[in-house]
């Protein structure tokens, strides 16, 4: 499926390349000048305005504050021709519509819905990512191997900033910063009483040793870095150990002592009254035993000989069972999100499926039907 | 050294687990399990970081040496640092309109912000289409490696065809003429798909479930006792 980096391409490779090139731009060309063309994201733009609304304090002596409020664009006009000299605030914001949306708009003659370079060009990145990505299954290239360096520059980028705003600020600089976060950062944050809360010092804890983890970048102050280590590795030790033992020892063995005998739920004649009954409580019995089966096979102190050998032979086949189950599972995941970058692709960028993304209403139609 | 090195870390070590045991069972310390739940998360942020001048380092240091492929480390580096730019500084992103002279009050993946333009149009393209290519090496595997040469692999690959089978409409089709309601409807493929999910799959993972429980209990009772050291690379 695909070759090592190191061989280098024979021209019989380099030529299917250049064909496989050929055709996708030959399509793209092609499409682009078929029906609505392709490939090109609408928006609609959305006014933000806010206008100041200064409120002095009731004792007079106390700053004053001011609160933010948005208006509709027609009054925001308005409002700021009668008042001058407040302050405000504006923006545009833009959702993203259907092509179908812009088209009918145009057949109208004409709306607020506007072509998005931004969006545009980040389809068109998107489309070339997914298929540098997939041209792997021939061989490794320039173009996948580019991808691959994108992936692992923006990943480590896109985490690190995740942890800064959703750990870092609200877990450590609203508690010893708050003051600052709530300027700053965090505006809706409450301010503990007095501005500060000493029993949030504690948090200079994760803070220092945080710092020591850092440390382990610099050659004479690796050692530093275990101290960290050695909080999380404890913490998880303990956690784990109590969750794990909950949940997945004595739920799980809970859950497997359970009655044989199942009544049947179909109760229209009495032949499937007992023969649900049957198939509920041998359910029931091949749970247990299953469960018991993989257990004594998973017993590695005693040898497999004799009975437990049997036992454990019958685990095995559960095993089997299962690991059969979960390649399927993992096949049909696999398979969906494929689907959904074809999807992608053929739809999103090319239009080729869906052009005018009717799809939503005929679906409805359908489900209306039945 | 030996202290600063080995003694502290494993009293810490020591310390931390079973804080988080006794946080479990007694309520005056529960405070303690959640304080070291916030620090731990705390310290999982700053491994991020950790990660990140790791990977400056070491691609800095491929670009010095001008190493085959070093223009790709160069891409990872810019990619990396706008990124990071993007995200931290909020750039594009829309104030919360609560709080319209904030500028940081916004959500950093708000639609619109440049951070949101790379995670729709880079980041999740790339990563799906790399899960999403996992299907034809997982087909190709399956291809040379299933063989139905004894009975368990039988087991095996006759489960995987009626989980496969039984959620998609082919399989449900191949056995639609059995009547929904009659004694054989358990042998439709979309039932014998949940049967199989809801007794034999359910067995297999429930005792290995309880088996990864026990060995996790067991090592982390030997981390937290002090006998496992091996996570301050000693090799002891």
């Amino acid at each position: 499926m695909s070759s090592s980096v190191s061989e280098p391409m024979t021209s019989a490779q380099r030529a299917i390349w250049a064909i496989v090139c050929l055709v996708i731009v030959l399509i793209v060309v092609a499409r682009s000048f078929v029906g609505h063309g392709m490939g090109r994201v609408y928006v609609e733009p959305k006014p933000m305005d806010f206008v100041a609304e200064v409120s002095e304090s009731a004792d007079g002596e106390s700053a004053s504050t001011v609160d933010w409020k948005q208006l509709p664009p027609t009054e925001f006009a308005a409002y700021v021709a009668a008042n001058p000299g407040t302050e405000t605030i504006s923006w545009v914001e833009y959702d993203q519509v259907p092509p179908r949306s812009y088209f009918a708009q145009e057949t109208a003659g004409g709306g607020p819905i506007v072509f998005s370079w931004p969006r545009t060009i980040g389809l068109w990145l998107a489309a070339f990512f997914t298929l540098a990505i997939f041209s792997f299954l021939y061989r490794d290239n320039p173009f996948y191997k580019f991808a691959e360096s994108v992936v692992v520059g923006v990943s480590a980028g896109y985490w690190m900033v995740v942890g800064f705003w959703d750990t870092i600020v609200p877990n450590l600089l609203q508690r010893l910063l708050p003051a600052f976060s709530k300027e700053y950062l965090t505006p809706g944050m409450e301010l503990p009483a007095g501005g500060f809360d000493m029993v949030n010092l504690v948090f200079l804890i994760p803070l220092v040793l945080g710092l020591m983890l850092v440390c382990r970048l610099l050659p004479k102050c690796g050692w530093m870095s275990l101290w960290p280590l050695a909080f999380i590795v404890g913490t998880m030790a303990g956690l784990r150990m109590v969750s794990y033992i909950e949940s997945d020892i004595l739920v799980q063995t809970k859950e497997t002592v359970i009655p044989l005998y199942v009544q049947g739920d179909n109760t229209s004649s009495t032949f499937m009254l007992v023969w649900t009954t049957i198939w509920s409580s041998l359910a029931q019995i091949l749970l247990v035993i299953g469960v018991l089966a993989c257990l004594v096979y998973f017993f590695f102190s005693v040898e497999h000989k004799g009975a437990v050998g049997k036992t454990a032979r019958v685990g095995i086949w559960y095993l089997m069972i299962t690991f059969g189950a979960a390649f399927g599972f993992t096949v049909m995941g696999r398979i969906a999100l494929l689907a959904a970058r074809v999807e992608f692709l053929f739809d999103d960028w090319m239009w080729l499926i869906d052009p005018m993304q009717q799809r939503e209403f005929i679906t409805a139609s359908v489900g209306l039907l039945f | 050294m030996q202290i600063l090195t080995r003694s502290i870390p494993l009293f810490i070590t020591a310390v931390a687990g079973v804080v988080m045991i006794l946080s479990a069972f007694f309520p005056y310390t529960s405070d303690w399990g959640k304080f070291a739940g916030q620090f731990f998360n705390i310290l999982a942020a700053f491994a991020f970081v950790l990660g990140g001048g790791n990977l400056l380092k070491l691609h800095l240091k491929k670009i010095s040496d001008q190493r085959p492929g070093w223009a790709y480390s160069g891409v990872v580096l810019v990619c990396f640092i706008v990124t990071l730019f993007v995200g931290l500084m909020k750039i594009g992103a829309y104030p919360n309109p609560t709080y319209p002279n904030v500028h940081f009050s916004g959500e950093t993946q708000g639609s619109g912000s440049m951070f949101w333009w790379f995670y729709e149009y880079v980041f999740k393209p790339l990563t799906s289409t790399m899960f999403a290519m996992l299907a034809f090496y997982v087909a190709s595997a399956a291809f040379r490696a299933f063989r139905a040469k004894n009975f368990e692999a039988i087991l095996l690959l006759g489960t995987a065809f009626i989980v496969l089978l039984g959620r998609t409409f082919a399989g449900v089709l191949a056995t639609g003429w059995i009547p929904p309601d009659s004694a054989f409807s358990g042998l439709r493929l979309e039932n014998l798909s949940v049967y199989v999910m809801q007794v034999f799959n359910t067995a297999g993972t429930r005792a290995i479930m309880i088996g990864i429980a026990l060995g996790i209990a067991s090592t982390s009772m030997k981390i937290i006792l002090g006998i496992d050291r091996s996570f301050l690379g000693s090799g002891d």
